[in-house]
């Protein structure tokens, strides 16, 4: 700066004669500027000003929008699950009212209008424009719309509107995969974009109605309207019409879900239904359930609490968040881990005289079968269900080595279901109980963790998902609902598997572990072989599981109650058919089900619809039964 | 800078009047009464209106009042501060203008979508890119000061990134309308130092190339369709379209002599939305008319003409500029307002000065006011 100063001399004079000339320049433009102001309000206060005059002194057109109807939703079949049906509300034009708090005060008696429904009509005035009609009461019914209209003079601002509401023609049948649309709340109010949803009342709240909320909404229409000074409608003079949202079409199959409803029916439990060529979800039931139509309208309170306090919770979405230890239906994923790892071969053998124990420990890990399985190969420890030889190579692979193995399955983490509120449930690692429990991982406790207990937690949905990857020889697939969607909104949907299991060993290890499972049910010792002999026109692959319930000791006492039940063991039965060419793995679970084989049967009813499009003459209703088949 | 040079402007025959100057009491207060005046029946008008326009909303008129009166304090004592001072302190001013920026973006407060405010504890919450609208034009003037002019390529470019940070901070809020403001106010400062027309053309030949290509090859079709409702509200009748529309009908309803004072139906049967912030303007011309209209913009055009008189009647560079880049910087707010409300520019959230209700915009406009007069005032008070 100031070797500049000594080189150049700065000319104050010659500067400020510059800034003059450039001064010059910006007041000419400051003056074009305003005139081209002068002359934009003089085209509008002059030139346009009749037009406007107009316009501004017959403030009687409006700009109406009109709501998009929501897209539908169909099954993988064409059937509609979810349909738009007209509906009656009331709304209010604050425009035509002089006091607002007069008119809901004449409105309450003859609506029964609750305190609820004044609050949740003044939130939403509070962000709704001027002209915009602010519903006070969706659905009324055909005495409410009589009693009103005998008063309707009374009530200037007060409208009677038709709009399309949502429907569910099968109920409670599909409510945990589909979900609901209700009344948008304040939270979400705000949170909107007020032109896209404006004119809606009924937004996506779980399920596919609220992950694809985007798509199912539609893009809203506008019409300028003419109205007298009482508003009531005299022409449309411009309309451009909504669009619907998109259809969505499904994997879910109405007939696949109904019997697996059905043969849940009585029972907690959950049954998730995948094809693995596409990882397309064919059934998703969480029962017990509930029913959707109730919500859209504003569930009554009453119905409400019912749903809330029920102890069997129907509103908890048992596949999707629902964790449970996996238990024995972890061992074919874990069998191929040890051939991965080199830790086992087909051939290689230990002698199961009923327990396993650490070296240097006498505490003895038990087998299920108390003589034990005598000399066990992977083949027969998978049939049989032998703890014993997982006992030993859950120890020899390590916690790490097992849960990178098992994460390629989709347990420990979420599946990317196109669902909301999933839950990840437990794979467990040194890492993960150093980070969460603060603690070492000790030897012991992998004992648990190779047999599915302990730490280990999953989830229907995730055990489906390792179903159908197993059944499909390791290639990955992520479980989605959707199908296709059709409209102008285009969507990342891979129907396909998106990649292959790094496996180490010999590719023939995948057809060697299901005919493994196929032995499972048809082999003469296989757990689920009460069920393999009922089988016909296909041949099935299966693994059953026992959960057991945390919170009571091994060996205590408890009643044969209500309560009692609740203790029994949670019932897991894995499966895939036909075994050479997988069309369909399904994962059930029944809470307090005790027996892993008793579920079975299930799965073998949607194999037979699926495979032979037979339906089960009787619910294979599994009954609790004293006689242990399965650890 | 040059104490030489200031000792041999003292000595000139044309200052050596300041010595027969008779009492001049307005001078000594370091006030300059004809800015004064016309800012203050600027802002009765807007006290006037805003009554209106808020639907007789007492308390809202007499907080504007009270925003006028620390407006008027604060223009009062930075007024007393002699240019030299703001010159030195330039640097500083900017730098910590660009450190709360920085902190805005790392710490502050997200309201209505975008990150502009910074909650000091004690203190309140304040906005940093309003600070950065004189913070700018004081770095860019303080660094143009001691170069030759017009300035030299590198020089320029230098001034460029000058520009630069602080613009994309605001523009990253995101703040476009404020970045592009601030932006603005530091180019005056180029321009009016003498600015190449050969760079000015340069830059303006090379961005429209630029501009054509990311339009017609970076550009999805959606975003494309949000540039041109920008350009084209009518295009979006139930969002800016609405406002458009209502702004343009209560101007247009207004005619030659307006409606009268609190007549104006479009704003108190509440069509206009914004009726008191933005868009009041709207709700001024269907009041009072076109000829409201053309005495408002004389206000203005008399605040703007005086404001370079004032600029090109300073003694330093560093003042020239500055008063100039504020100057130019009023004109493009009273523009753009004026223009969106009227539907030929694209609406931005910039108020209309002196009338918008809003205390912040105040505060600072009357702070580049004072720092105008300042400049006025310390003119022949060499010593």
């Amino acid at each position: 700066m100031r070797r500049q100063n000594a080189i150049t001399i700065k000319d104050n004079q010659q500067e400020a004669a510059l800034f003059r000339r450039r001064a010059i320049v910006a007041v000419v433009f400051v003056l074009l500027m305003f005139g081209v102001l002068i002359g934009r309000y003089y085209f509008l206060q002059i030139i346009e000003h009749e037009t406007y005059s107009v316009l501004s002194e017959n403030n009687r057109v409006h700009l109406e929008a009109i709501a998009p109807p929501r897209g539908f939703i169909f099954d993988r079949k064409g059937r509609l699950l979810a349909d738009n049906q007209p509906t009656f509300s009331l709304t209010i034009n604050r425009q035509q009212v002089e006091d607002v708090n007069a008119l809901l005060t004449k409105l309450t008696p003859v609506l029964n209008l609750s305190a609820e429904d004044i609050r949740r009509f003044k939130a939403r005035a509070g962000v709704a424009r001027k002209y915009e009609e602010v519903p006070l009461r969706l659905r009324l019914s055909e005495e409410d719309i009589a009693r009103f209209s005998e008063v309707k003079y009374d009530m200037k601002g007060a409208n009677i509107n038709v709009e399309l509401s949502r429907f569910y023609p099968y109920g409670d049948l599909f409510s945990h995969a589909i979900g609901y649309v209700s009344r948008i709340s304040e939270r979400e109010e705000k949170e909107l974009d007020p032109v896209k949803y404006a004119g809606t009342n009924l937004i996506g709240k779980i399920g596919i109605e609220k992950y694809y909320e985007d798509y199912l909404h539609g893009t809203v229409g506008y019409q300028h309207v003419e109205t007298n000074a009482h508003g009531r409608l005299i022409r449309v003079l411009k309309k451009t019409p909504p669009t619907r949202g998109s259809d969505l079409t499904l994997h879910l199959d109405y007939d696949l879900q109904k019997i697996a409803h059905d043969q849940l029916a009585g029972r907690r439990g959950a049954v998730v239904a995948i094809d693995p060529s596409t990882g397309g979800v064919l059934a998703f039931v969480s029962n017990p359930t509930f029913d959707p139509n109730a919500f859209v309208g504003g569930i009554p309170y009453k119905l409400y609490a019912s749903y809330r306090d029920h102890l069997d919770k129907p509103l908890y979405n048992r596949a999707l968040q629902g964790i449970y230890p996996p238990g024995s239906t972890i061992k074919p994923f874990e069998g191929m881990g040890g051939l991965h790892y080199g830790l086992v071969s087909w051939d290689y053998t230990i002698s199961d005289r009923g327990y396993f124990s650490l070296p240097g420990d006498t505490h003895q890990f038990r087998d299920w079968k108390k003589t034990g399985h005598g000399i066990v190969d992977l083949h027969k420890a998978v049939v049989e269900s032998c703890d014993t030889y997982f006992y030993q190579l859950s120890d020899r692979m390590g916690v790490d080595r097992f849960h990178d193995w098992m994460k390629h399955f989709g347990f420990g983490a979420k599946t990317g279901i196109d669902l909301v509120h999933e839950n990840a449930a437990t794979l467990p690692s040194v890492q993960w109980k150093r980070e969460r429990l603060k603690a070492p991982w000790y030897r012991g406790e992998m004992m648990s963790v190779g047999i599915g207990q302990g730490y280990f937690t999953a989830t229907p949905l995730q055990l489906a998902m390792a179903t159908a990857i197993l059944a499909n020889g390791g290639n990955h697939i992520k479980p989605h609902l959707l199908r296709t969607a059709s409209g102008t909104t285009s969507f990342e949907n891979i129907n396909k598997s998106d990649y292959k299991v790094p496996y180490a060993g010999d590719p023939a290890d995948w057809e060697r572990m299901k005919v493994s499972m196929r032995d499972v049910v048809h082999g003469p010792n296989g757990t689920a072989r009460a069920t393999g002999y009922k089988v016909r026109g296909y041949e099935m692959a299966g693994k059953t599981g026992t959960a057991q319930v945390k919170g009571i000791k091994q060996g205590a006492k408890y009643d044969e109650a209500t309560v009692g039940e609740r203790f029994l063991d949670h019932g897991w039965f894995i499966g895939f058919a036909p075994v050479d060419n997988p069309k369909i793995a399904v994962a059930v679970l029944v809470e307090n089900g005790k027996h892993g084989s008793a579920m079975a049967p299930i799965a073998r009813a949607l194999f037979d619809f699926e495979l032979l499009g037979k339906r089960p003459e009787v619910a294979a209703i599994p009954t609790p039964a004293p006689a242990a088949s399965d650890e | 800078m040059s104490t030489t040079q200031d000792r041999f402007l003292r000595h000139m025959p044309r200052d050596g009047s300041q010595f027969k100057r008779k009492f001049d009491l307005w001078g000594m207060l370091h006030i300059d009464l004809p800015l004064l005046v016309a800012l203050l029946i600027a802002a009765s008008i807007g006290l006037f209106e805003l009554y209106s326009a808020s639907g007789r909303h007492f308390d809202m008129t007499l907080k504007q009042l009270m925003s006028f009166g620390i407006g008027l304090t604060v223009m009062f004592v930075l007024a007393q501060i002699p240019p030299r001072t703001y010159q030195t302190i330039s640097p500083w001013f900017y730098a910590g203008g660009v450190l709360l920026l920085v902190a805005v973006a790392v710490v502050g407060d997200v309201r209505m979508g975008a990150q502009r405010w910074l909650s000091i504890p004690g203190v309140g919450s304040v906005q940093p890119s309003e600070f950065m609208k004189l913070a700018m034009p004081m770095m860019l003037a303080w660094f143009l000061a001691t170069r030759v002019l017009p300035p030299s390529v590198f020089n320029v470019g230098i001034a460029l990134v000058l520009i630069g940070i602080p613009a994309l901070l605001v523009a990253e809020q995101p703040d476009l309308g404020t970045a592009i403001l601030v932006a603005a106010s530091g180019l005056f400062v180029l321009f009016l130092g003498g600015l190449s027309w050969w760079l000015i053309g340069g830059f303006v030949a090379a961005m429209l190339p630029l501009a054509w290509m990311v339009w017609s090859h970076f550009l999805h079709d959606y975003q494309r369709q949000r540039i041109l409702t920008l350009f084209n509200p009518e295009a979006d009748p139930l969002g800016n379209g609405w406002n458009i529309i209502q702004s343009k009908t209560a101007i247009g309803s207004g005619g030659m002599l307006g409606k009268g004072w609190m007549n104006g139906s479009q704003s108190h049967l509440e069509f206009l939305p914004e009726g008191h912030t933005d868009f009041i303007i709207a709700a001024y011309s269907e009041e009072f008319g076109l000829i409201g209209v053309l005495v408002l913009f004389s206000i203005y055009l008399f605040i703007i003409g005086r404001s370079f008189y004032i600029a090109s009647t300073a003694q330093d560079g560093y003042s020239r500029l500055l008063a100039g880049a504020i100057t130019m910087s009023f004109f493009v707010y009273v523009f753009v307002n004026a223009g969106m409300v009227s539907g030929i520019l694209p609406v931005v959230g910039v108020p209309l000065p002196f009338i918008s209700y809003g205390g912040t915009a105040i505060i600072t406009l009357c702070s580049g006011f004072g720092i105008l007069m300042s400049i006025q005032t310390h003119k022949k008070l060499i010593s």
